[in-house]
């Protein structure tokens, strides 16, 4: 068993796993933070995708105990202080999700994107999420809602 | 499980309105619990064994070396099973274990639950299970018609042929014949398989679960479980879509059976690859077809033969048979029509309910025919179709009169006067297959194809198809507020959405909250076959307006709704709604009024194809659907834009690839689905001729454009290639090697 510290969504963790614990399980299991899906345990879907110290990782292909003294982001911790993200006011907005199952992935992804890029070309939006699956939407909501949470956050600031 | 409370938009309220997703707020935040999600202090977890082979006997099932696995609770078998052995949508005949024989792989043969997801499987490949590996019946054809194959079930190896014929002049002018082929689909939801069972203290259990139905999985459990029903209480949790796929049982039981026994809560949690063996698929279809045109192009007759594989189960092979039947010349005025539709058993893995239902495989070879037809007779695609296009009178090729708006001809002359997108691009990026490739797109051809499509909305052959509403308005925090009580499953559709709003309507009460679906309600019927919005939406209004009338007459008085609510309490109706009768089909001539209502899409496909490559870019997508009512804009287009991807994937990458009766890719990795780089932009134009049968009109729209998006990508990569091209999805070397031979 390995100790891992680590900070999820703001809050200090900690916790004992086996070497093999995957990230996606110990979010899930050991956290008890479902928001994080996993729909095809192996890196294609994209549904698990987490921040690790802001940057998009998928869950289900990252063992928990290397990521001992980063931060982690999921979707339960984009909100703040009770108020969604533009992120996710877009997402819920535009009609982005349907079942939903594969949303946690594009919030977060789409979250780091942004703040690398903060008004994308058409192109660049749609690449920015051309690693995550979405089975319901055929994506054209998805666009739009990319485009408005970059449009939520100009109005906003930062 | 999650309540949801829906409020309009700036917008106003009720039908009509883009009203946001009551849904969307716990789906941003990672709170909607899914059934993957849920959570018990002390549940164990379990895990299935499946059969590796297509088709054994088994000869001996020995459950010791699990059960000595510490963690380990319990291993069931067909022995355990407490009632009735076998279940199934339309026949009872799947078991609920193996029990002497296994006719698919990946078929349940054991059941495990332990303390740990990992302890569970472990403990599950443990189980020494000895087989005697019989050859497997995997080709459909020689199933449907050679008599020396061995049954694969015990009602032979035919589960339906219907037959339809109309007329008896089978000669024309110009003749047309095309065999083609659909391979098999997967619904490939995001949200694998997953529930969770809690004994009772009555001795029943309580089982939470994605599903597309409460109450028929509840019809099939119970008698497994040897319960009186009322002991089998059903909850729904968050499902992670559907498309048919969780209309048959997976681990209801199962989990049901292992709660019961051990006196815990159980879970199940899928993965993708279990996913792919846990629930029925597209039948794949094998189809001749044979049009017959006078020089103009105007139909005489349509002969086909249509072969669905059914795989190991009936699931619902004899309703998609009757789509397909009865469906099979598509939206066109046929006078002569002669097709024989046939439903399989092999050993190949078990089909049933996908989205569009057996009119998805038909309608890639009807149209296929139509354009090889345009061609014949010197027309363009568009036109050949107009020629021939059904209208308000027209009849089927069942007998049965369309007796409501169905303007196909104004469709396709709509759809063909959108404007096209821009030339091929130039820029490396925007080739088919992107910047990785070796040509700098000498060989990128432009392709242009249409696709028309028809599809029965609700369930058809005298099927009693209905749906139950409760509702219920009462003073919350000194406001008029509104509940609604259904069973009805929110796949993700939107349907929490249509039964706020038509609430919403019907009340005139803008807070409206949707009560978690149970079986403590009455049936709603299926999540399938676009019928929910129809049919639960027919019972929402129905219960509302008895609701309103007892409101107007209470406050007939002078009293307000707060003050007559706080008086005399909470007003609650609970309806059935029915849509109107549908009758079976004739069982020679095919004839009869099967269906209560036909809904129309088409497509129009632009594809760029390398082809040198192979490869397949598809430029843009257009559609033009009749909907009858637009109940919310933004949900409508997105089920529009779902279904064309659905479609545009069977066209170009999805398959289940069975070799031998097994399955070579159920990963994501080999099982292609669309991303948002295959998706192009669609442009939209929805129509709302009314169906004066239907709750305000409205015509289901989940399903028709799964129809029209694959012939019309295929069309249009025909037009590209030059290339026959007659199976989906097409794949890159049915073009490269062609056009290098």
């Amino acid at each position: 068993m390995h100790e891992v510290t680590l900070i999820v969504n703001g809050v200090p963790r900690q916790a004992r796993v086996p070497a093999r614990r995957l990230l996606s399980d110990f979010l899930r299991h050991d956290l008890g933070l479902t928001g994080t899906h996993v729909g095809c345990e192996h890196g294609v879907c994209g549904a698990c995708t987490v921040l690790l110290d802001g940057q998009p990782v998928r869950a289900c292909l990252t063992f928990a105990v290397s990521v001992t003294g980063q931060e982690v982001t999921t979707v339960e911790g984009l909100a703040k202080d009770g108020e969604l993200s533009p992120v996710q006011r877009a997402f819920a907005e535009c009609h982005g999700l349907q079942c939903g199952f594969c949303t946690p992935g594009f919030l977060t992804t789409v979250t780091a994107f942004l703040r690398e890029n903060p008004a994308p070309a058409d192109d660049e939006a749609i690449e920015a999420v051309a690693g995550n699956l979405c089975r319901c939407t055929g994506y054209q909501n998805i666009v739009k809602s990319v485009h408005r949470a970059a449009e939520l956050m100009a109005e906003e600031g930062p | 499980m999650s309540i949801a409370t829906g409020r309009t938009q700036e917008t106003g309220q009720g039908i009509g309105q883009s009203l946001l997703r009551p849904d969307g707020t716990l789906k941003v935040t990672g709170e909607f619990a899914y059934s993957s999600d849920l959570w018990l202090d002390g549940m164990l977890w379990g895990a299935t064994l499946r059969s590796p082979h297509p088709s054994a006997w088994i000869r001996s099932i020995d459950v010791g070396p699990a059960l000595k696995v510490p963690g380990v609770f319990a291993v069931l078998t067909h022995e355990d099973v407490p009632g009735e052995k076998f279940y199934g949508l339309e026949h009872k005949d799947q078991p609920v274990l193996a029990i002497d024989q296994v006719r698919y792989q990946g078929e349940p043969i054991a059941l495990v639950a332990a303390d740990h997801p990992e302890t569970a499987r472990r403990a599950a490949d443990l189980i020494e299970v000895v087989y005697e590996v019989r050859e497997a019946v995997t080709d459909p054809r020689k199933a449907a018609f050679d008599l020396t194959i061995p049954p694969v079930s015990v009602h032979g190896n035919l589960v339906r042929h219907q037959p339809v014929r109309v007329g008896g002049t089978f000669t024309a002018d110009v003749v047309v014949t095309g065999e083609y082929e659909v391979g098999m689909q997967d619904q490939a939801f995001l949200g694998p398989e997953s529930g969770l069972a809690v004994p009772a203290e009555d001795g029943g259990v309580d089982l939470y679960i994605a599903t597309q139905w409460l109450h028929v999985d509840q019809d099939q459990i119970a008698p497994c479980l040897n319960l009186p029903k009322d002991k089998v209480r059903l909850t729904l949790a968050g499902v992670g879509g559907a498309f048919g796929a969780r209309e048959d049982l997976s681990m209801q039981i199962h989990a049901s059976m292992l709660a019961l026994r051990t006196g815990k809560p159980v879970k199940f949690v899928y993965g993708r690859e279990e996913s792919f063996f846990g629930h029925v698929h597209r039948h794949p279809a094998w189809m001749r077809y044979e049009h017959g045109a006078d020089r103009d192009g105007k139909l005489v007759y349509v002969k086909a033969e249509i072969v669905l594989d059914g795989g190991a189960y009936t699931s619902s092979s004899p309703a998609v048979v009757g789509n397909a039947a009865s469906l099979g010349v598509g939206p066109y005025e046929v006078p002569n029509v002669f097709i024989d539709a046939y439903g399989t058993y092999t050993n190949n893995p078990p089909c049933g309910a996908m989205r569009g239902f057996g009119a998805v495989q038909a309608c890639y070879a009807y149209e296929s025919q139509m354009d090889r037809l345009a061609e014949a007779c010197g027309l363009s695609p568009v036109e050949i179709r107009v020629r021939n296009a059904v209208s308000q009178g027209s009849l089927l090729a069942t007998g049965q009169v369309i007796d409501t708006p169905a303007p196909l001809a104004d469709m396709l002359r709509e759809l063909d006067a959108m404007p096209l997108p821009g030339p091929s691009s130039l820029d490396l990026r925007e080739l088919p297959g992107g910047v990785a490739q070796t040509t700098h797109g000498e060989g990128v051809r432009r392709g242009i194809g249409y696709g028309v499509g028809i599809k029965n909305i609700c369930f058809s052959e005298g099927f009693d198809d209905y749906s139950t509403a409760r509702v219920r308005v009462e003073l919350l925090g000194d406001e008029p507020h509104v509940l609604v009580h259904t069973a009805a499953a929110e796949v993700g559709q939107g349907l929490i959405m249509v039964k706020t709003q038509i609430a919403q309507t019907e009340l005139g009460i803008d807070r409206v909250t949707i009560v978690p679906a149970d079986t403590t309600v009455g049936s709603a019927g299926s999540s399938s076959a676009s019928r929910q919005s129809y049919v639960t939406g027919g019972a929402v209004r129905a219960a509302s307006l008895a609701v309103k009338e007892r409101l107007d007459a209470l406050t007939a008085d002078g009293r307000s709704l707060t003050q007559v609510l706080a008086e005399e309490g909470p007003v609650e109706e609970t309806r059935e709604y029915r849509h109107r009768r549908t009758f079976p089909m004739d069982p020679l001539t095919g004839q009869g009024d099967s269906h209560t209502q036909l809904a129309l899409c088409v497509h129009r496909a632009v594809v760029d194809v390398d082809v040198e490559l192979g490869l397949i870019k598809v430029v843009e997508l257009a559609a033009v659907q009749d909907v009858g009512k637009i109940l919310n804009p933004l949900a409508l287009e997105g089920q529009i834009h779902g279904g064309t991807a659905q479609g545009l994937g069977l066209a170009l990458m999805e398959e289940i690839q069975v070799r031998d009766g097994k399955v070579l890719n159920p990963s994501f990795t080999d099982y292609l689905i669309p991303t948002i780089l295959d998706m192009p932009p669609m442009k939209l134009s929805i129509l709302e001729n009314p169906d004066p049968h239907a709750p305000y009109g409205l015509r289901g729209a989940g399903e028709p454009p799964t129809l029209s998006s694959t012939p019309a990508i295929a069309a249009a990569v025909r037009a590209a290639t030059g290339l026959p091209l007659s199976r989906v999805p097409i794949r890159p070397d049915d073009i490269a090697l062609a056009v290098l031979a």
